[in-house]
Parts: structure tokens; sequence; C-alpha cells
């Protein structure tokens, strides 16, 4: 079966220093893989490289998506193919209601995809049968874009565009930070429930904690840019006891 | 100076007749003040970034030709509304043009001419007398007023409906200035909504010099809007002059998209206790436009308060200028002044000189100022992008998410809608 996501040897570099150093990764559908390091290990670096983060430059390596180069796609294509990052800090955006921006990428994403554009009204119901996997008020809807919003609402609206969207591939960037253990219940239960056969998901996380939550299939030890351990869940378990300290010996050893 | 000569001569060839002597000296002075001063230009501290030596030499006809406008050529300007409306062709009345049959009772809308029948006492209390005639640009349109609209909001009347004058400058217009003069005033615990509209229906050459003038009388509110559209290749002078009574308000807002140059000033007094005014603006400019607001709040007795907001979005090779003063007399403590400017600048061209001035002689009260450029933000176009959302959309939707804010504050939803629409058009083309 061919893989959702295929990494060979990336490379990227921001503002010249490079920041991951060779990355492998195949991810299959239906699975869900972790990542994790120590801080400053190219965690946040490889999930914005894989959503066309402009800031970040491709020196080195592959990227198929589905079969398709996805370091070729401009964001919106990468996003209108079905990926989708959840930031870790989403971004505020005065001025543009929620409601508006969900309904233009929802379609834009449609349109892409040879499909008719759906009308507010119609879009409302799909929207409200979303909001209540993340327990959000309808209101928010109206607010603009995460202005004002709380640490807790910002990352529920992120879970929520994912499920109005529906990625076959979704990344989360440190989903859990900031969270207290309601808002990361919800956060992660929403996750879950997003999760089919056919799609694939990218925990990016420093903590163990979030992993109680959505639990991964691989879990995979990024440090100084590169892939060092990669196992079973239970990888996730020996660092959060040990600490990364043990593997980084190990990989300089 | 010679560039005057073109402009006193065609006052003396006026014909004065049947006005009182108070106007004939009023204007006298006018134009004397004028060919003194002459066109401002740079070297004048007020128009340091906008000069207007460009048309200071063109001969311009007084007054434009009858023109062809019809009513069906005038409807998309009317900002979506069945209001009642006094249009102004080439600066002057045109009454087969205008509507005025819906008029909400207790206003009184006339052109000078009948103003000058029907209300003399109020013509001669206020005309000229709000306005500045220091000023060159008001000068001129004193001593040449060709035409004009005087609207009295009576005692205690709230009008239902927002009175539309417009400013329309057609093909007749070409090589012509218009100098129209409106006075509007709102009478104790009166409430209303005037807008002002300038609208270029052709590519023709013109200079529009306007003036404004405002009473709002004790504990009276005044809406005021100003939208600009004039024509591709006009000059656009828009002086608006305001005095304010006890307890009264004053809204303005001012909205700018047209002319190849523009310049809108809004000059307000608060001369009496508990006074309000807030003065906000949006200009749109692209290409080599030139548009310049300059504000001045005199905070001339205490416990008043000014809010100024205005914002600017430009493209290409525009130029923006925003100067902004706060004046606050010794008397006028417990002043609550606030005023901010910013401008998001789309291409690496476009440019703004902005100058916010907080002269302040009382030393009880709280004023700041402030004023932002900038440049779409790059993350918040990734994230739209990241989400699916065309480069192009995401543009457009975070240039119009710019200026929302101060479209919010239009209370009118009519009027609210009808100018968003238009600056999301500009974007969208």
């Amino acid at each position: 079966m061919t893989p959702i996501l295929e990494i060979k040897g990336l490379t990227a570099s921001v503002d010249g220093k490079e920041i991951l150093k060779g990355i492998d990764l195949v991810v299959g559908a239906g699975e869900v893989h972790a990542i994790m390091g120590p801080n400053g290990s190219g965690k946040s670096t490889l999930a914005a490289v894989l959503s066309g983060h402009p800031a970040y430059e491709v020196t080195g390596g592959e990227v198929t998506y589905k079969g398709q180069d996805l370091l070729d796609m401009e964001a919106e294509e990468r996003a209108q193919a079905g990926v989708f990052l959840a930031f870790q800090y989403p971004i505020e955006i005065p001025g543009v209601s929620n409601a508006y921006f969900l309904r233009s990428a929802y379609n834009e994403i449609r349109k892409a995809r040879g499909e008719d554009e759906v009308d507010p009204m119609e879009f409302l119901d799909l929207v409200e049968e979303k909001l209540k996997l993340v327990e959000m008020d309808p209101a928010m809807l109206q607010r603009s874009v995460n202005t004002g919003f709380s640490g807790g609402e910002k990352k529920r609206n992120e879970i929520l565009q994912m499920a109005v969207l529906n990625p076959s591939l979704a990344i989360l960037d440190e989903t859990d930070s900031g969270l207290d253990i309601d808002a990361l219940r919800i956060v992660a239960e929403g996750v879950n429930k997003l999760k089919r056969p056919d799609n694939a998901t990218i925990v990016v996380t420093h903590y163990q904690r979030l992993l109680n939550h959505i639990v991964p299939d691989y879990v995979h030890v990024l440090a100084q840019g590169r892939i060092i351990r990669s196992g079973g869940k239970e990888l996730a378990l020996e660092l959060e006891d040990k600490g990364y300290d043990w593997l980084l010996t190990e990989a300089v050893a | 100076m010679s560039t005057t000569a073109h402009w006193t001569e065609a006052f003396a060839a006026r014909g004065a007749a049947g006005e009182p002597a108070w106007l004939a000296e009023r204007r006298a002075a006018g134009m004397a003040t004028f060919a003194a001063a002459g066109f401002p230009t740079s070297a004048d501290e007020d128009w340091h970034y906008t000069s207007l030596a460009p048309v200071a030499g063109v001969p311009f006809r007084l007054g434009g030709g009858a023109g062809s406008t019809n009513v069906a050529d005038i409807a998309p300007y009317t900002l979506r509304a069945e209001w009642p409306a006094f249009v102004l062709l080439n600066g002057a009345f045109s009454p087969a043009l205008s509507s005025l049959d819906a008029i909400p009772e207790g206003v009184r809308v006339l052109d000078l001419a009948r103003a000058r029948a029907e209300l003399p006492a109020v013509l001669e209390r206020w005309l000229g007398k709000v306005a500045n005639g220091d000023h060159a640009m008001t000068a001129l349109n004193t001593g040449l007023m060709t035409d004009g609209v005087v609207i009295v909001v009576g005692r205690d009347v709230v009008a239902d409906r927002p009175i539309h004058v417009m400013h329309v400058a057609d093909a007749g217009a070409e090589m012509a200035a218009a100098l129209p003069r409106v006075l509007i005033v709102a009478e104790r615990h009166a409430k209303a909504t005037v807008i002002e509209s300038f609208v270029g229906l052709s590519d023709a050459e013109y200079l529009v010099n306007a003036v404004t003038e405002v009473v709002v009388e004790d504990g009276a509110t005044l809406h005021h809007l100003k939208v600009q559209r004039e024509g591709v290749k006009a000059t656009h002078v828009g002086t608006t002059e305001v005095r304010q009574a006890r307890d009264s308000h004053y809204l303005n807002f001012s909205f700018a998209m047209g002319a190849k140059l523009s310049r809108t000033n809004v000059y307000t007094i608060l001369d009496g206790e508990g006074c309000g005014t807030t003065l906000n603006g949006l200009y749109l400019a692209d290409g080599t436009q030139h548009v310049d607001h300059q504000t001045r709040v005199e905070h001339a007795q205490p416990n008043c308060f000014s809010r100024e907001l205005y914002k600017g979005i430009l493209d290409g090779d525009a130029r923006a200028v925003f100067n902004g003063k706060v004046y606050v007399h010794p008397i006028a403590q417990k002043t609550d002044g606030k005023q901010s400017n910013h401008t998001l600048l789309l291409s690496p061209e476009a440019r703004i000189d902005t100058k916010p001035q907080l002269e302040i002689f009382a030393d009880d009260v709280k004023c700041t100022h402030g004023a932002t450029v900038g440049r779409l933000d790059e993350v918040g176009l990734f994230y739209m992008k990241s989400r699916g959302v065309s480069a192009e959309q995401a543009r457009k939707l975070m240039t119009y998410a710019f200026a929302a804010d101060v479209l919010e504050t239009i209370e009118d939803e009519t009027i609210k809608a009808a100018l968003e629409e238009l600056t999301l058009e500009r974007f969208t083309r």
C-alpha cells in the first residue's frame, strides 16, 4: 500500500542555519506517529517544512505525499490536497470572522477538488456539528479569527478547522503546549474522533502527557536535526522516565 | 503672485447682483486673503507634503458646463439607498438630479440662493464665520463660491434618514473649478446624519475646492460622512470646519479613494463643556495617487473628549499624508484625547508621511497619539494559505481585515455596508 507520507533525507535551514540534517520517515494510512525531542531539536521545523512555511528553505531530500512531490507544492496546494498543520501558536486575524475564514478555506478546498462551493447556510449546518466535537460555543464563529481567544480556545479552534477541512494528513505542532488537563482532553478527544483508516496523524510534542490521550503507533525521537531513535508507544514512557539525555549520549557514542 | 491673477480677474468679472452687503464684504475679504497668500505649496507649514503648485497656474473656468448627466448615471453612487439627495453638478445645484421629496420633517435643505431668501439670519450668522478666513483655499472659496446647500436640522428634531449631498463632476467639468459651499446647522438637541459624496463620472481634469461649515448646537449630535470618489485626473481640496457647543457630539468619517490629488481638512473647535468629537477615516490609494488628511481638534473648554482613527491602504506609487493636531487650551482641563493613524503599504514604492502633533497648555489632561506603518503580515498570510486559502484571496482578506475596524465605527448600517463593499471591491479587482 502506498504510504501517505514518505520523507527521504530531508534537510532544511532557516536564515542559513541548518536545522534538519537528514530526516527519513514513512507514515502509512491509519497511523499515528509521535515526534518527540528536546527543545531546538527541529520538531517544529519539520512540521513547518511539511506545511510549506516560507521562512524555511529545503536544502535537500524528498517528500512524497500520496505519490505527489510535496515540496513542489505551494502551501495552499498542500492544504487543498489534504495536508493540515495545527499551529503551536495560532495566528490572530482581527477583522476576519472565524466563520468567514473557515468557509473561504472550505470552499477553496472544494473548488480545488472540483466540487461545488457551499452557501453560508449549508456551511453553518456543517460547522455546528463539528463545534460539538471540540465543545466550542457557536458564538466563537462570529468573532475574529483567534483574536482575544484564550490559549485553550485557540487550540480548540485549530481542531475545529481540522474537523471541517477533513485532512488526510494532520500535523499537530505542540498542540498540548499551554493547555490545562481539561482542554488537553477535549483537544485529544477531538483528534481521536477524526481518526480514520485512510488518514494519518503526526503529533509533535515535547511531553509524553499528550500521548496518554492520543495513543501513537510509532514514536520517533528527533535530536539535532535527525531521528535518533524510533519505537512503539513504550518509547514515550521511557522518555518520560529518563528524559532525553541518555539517548543523546548514546547517539554521540 | 501671478497664479492668483486668473482668480482675482474672475472675481472682478462676476456679477454680484442681489447679494447682501455682509456677503459682498466677506467675499471681498476672502479674495484679498487668497490674493495675498496664493495657492499653498510645500513652503507652507501645513502643506509640507502636499503642494498645489501643479494646479496653481492652470486657468480653470469658474463653474462647469451644464453637463449631460441623468439620474441613472448617478444611481450607482447613491450608496444603494433612497435617501433624499441634493445634487450639485459641476458645482451648481441641479434640481433635475436632486430628489428632495423625502426630507425628514423639521429639516430644511435649501440651495444657497433660496437660503438667502428664506434663511437670511442663519446665513449671516454662520456663513464664512465658522470656517477660518486665514486659510488660502477656504478664502478662495469664500470669495468665489458658486453654489451650495444649507441644511438646518431644527431643535429637538431627530432625522430618521440621512441626507445625501452629492457633488458630481461629469465631462462638462473639463478644465473647470467647482467651489461649492455647504452649511450644516444642527440645532439644540437635534440629531442627524449628512453624507457628502464627491463623484467623478469622467476622466476630465478639474479642480474641486469645497468648504463645509458645521454648527453643532447644545446637546446636538451630527454624523457627517465624506465619500471622496473624484475622477482620476481631479484635484480635490475639501475643508470641513466645525464649531461645537456644550454637550454636542460630532462624528466625522472621511472615506477617500478617488482623485489624482486630494486633501481633506477637518477642523473642529470644542467650544462648550462636555463635547465629544470623533474623526475617523479610511484612505485607499494606488497608482500615483496622492491623498492627504489634515485634522485639527481644538479643545477650548473642559471635560471634552476627542477620538481619531485614520487608516490607509496604499499600493503602487501612491503617497499619503496624515497630519493630526490636537490643541488643548489652558482652560480645557480633563480633556481626554486619543489619536491614531495606521497605514498598510502593499508595495515597496508606496509612502506615507504621518505627523501627529499634540499642543497641550492645560495640566490635567489625558492625551495620547500613535502611528504605525506596516506591511501585510507574512505569518498571517501563511496561516490562511495553510488552510487552503489561495495566496490572492489571503492577501485580499488580510487587506480588507486591516480596514475593517475603522469601517466598523460607522453607525448607520447601510452606509457601513456600502463602504465595506467599496473597500472590498477595490481589492478584488
